[in-house]
């Protein structure tokens, strides 16, 4: 079960960014290429965040549907089965241009009022 | 002044920390000059036995390293030790009942009682599972994945994500075919279908069908 993996990440990732700060909400995008089973993945987590600084945060799971850009008309289409193909020309050449998401977008934290927003980096 | 929610941009992927170490294996890796072959399949599906025969019939020309990895038990490496080939067991077992796959850190652990400079093929073999190996890169040149014929013709379709990843598909257990109501063009559209145009090999650890075309394959390709 990779997603009991995945969440062992996840967890990692929040605590590391959230510098001891109470974590409330933790909001991750998942590809729909990646495979991932939202609830299995919820479970995991809520499980791998026991006795961290993380327990108690809610994972916020945000999934993205699969596109792709054809090479040769260049169209976008949604990619729901296999194989893949162009849903204007019918060519099954496309460039994966959504779908592959596996990241940590932001953390919900108890704060001050006057810190709305932290921008990284 | 009240307590309230506040939000901070991450944007941190799940996987960079795990990528970072499979860089860092890979360097190690070209700096001996080893071809890395992530090996993977579901349980069962003929690995070890794939690689006894390769094994067998690569000794004296290239040199085959081999780490192992397996949730628990011993017994894949106690198989390889008669080839006296340096191996090196990497055991999954700690944590929450043994992880269903190696990482790049699990890798790195194997690669200290490995001598590196004196392998020229490095076979990782990964833990039997058709999802989990798939996400995690641990430094490998190519990844070839072992398909058993008994596992039906659909797999390719359910579990897209390993068979997507994989550079060759080894298709085994052929000498099982005329028993089994499995329907090897149909298996083929549907590899095709998820990964178009990957190289394939139909083997038989067992009658050893195939297994000088992929000793040809993997000998073929080590760095020098
Ligand atoms: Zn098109």
């Amino acid at each position: 079960m990779h997603e009991l993996a995945i969440a062992g990440h996840v967890v990692d990732i929040a605590a590391r960014h959230a510098e001891g700060r109470k974590v409330t909400k933790v909001y991750l995008k998942v590809g729909h290429l990646r495979q991932v089973v939202p609830s299995a993945l919820t479970f995991s987590f809520d499980l791998v965040a026991q006795g961290t600084t993380i327990e108690g945060a809610t994972l916020i799971l945000e999934e993205v549907p699969a596109t792709g850009r054809c090479r040769e008309c260049g169209a976008e289409s949604a990619l729901k089965t296999f194989p893949f193909q162009c849903e204007a020309c019918g060519a099954s050449s496309l460039e994966i241009t959504q779908g592959e998401e596996l990241y940590v977008e932001s953390l919900e934290m108890e704060g001050q009022e006057d810190e709305k927003l932290i921008a990284e980096g | 002044m009240h307590r309230t929610a506040v939000k901070k941009v991450v944007l941190e992927g799940v996987l960079d920390a795990n990528d970072a170490l499979a860089q860092a294996n890979r360097q190690a890796f070209d700096h001996a000059g080893n071809f890395v072959v992530n090996m993977m399949s579901s349980p069962g599906a003929g690995k070890t036995a794939l690689l006894e025969h390769t094994l067998d019939r690569t000794l004296g020309k290239v040199r085959i390293g081999v780490l192992e990895g397996d949730v628990q038990t011993t017994l894949d490496a106690d198989r390889l030790a008669r080839f006296h080939a340096p191996i090196v067991q990497v055991n999954t077992g700690a944590g929450f009942g043994g992880e269903c796959h190696l990482d790049a850190n699990m890798v790195r652990s194997g690669l200290a009682e490995l001598p590196l400079h004196d392998i020229d093929v490095l076979v990782i073999e990964n833990v039997g599972n058709l999802v989990c190996p798939a996400e995690f890169k641990v430094g490998e040149d190519v990844r070839v994945m072992v398909y058993a014929i008994t596992e039906g013709e659909e797999k390719p379709l359910k579990y897209p994500l390993m068979f997507r990843s994989a550079d060759l598909v080894l298709v085994n257990k052929m000498d099982l075919l005329p028993h089994l109501h499995f329907d090897l063009e149909k298996f083929l559209r549907n590899l095709d279908a998820v990964n178009p145009g990957v190289e394939r090999i139909l083997t038989s650890a067992a009658t050893g069908r195939g297994v000088d075309e992929w000793c040809s394959w993997l000998t073929g390709r080590h760095k020098d």
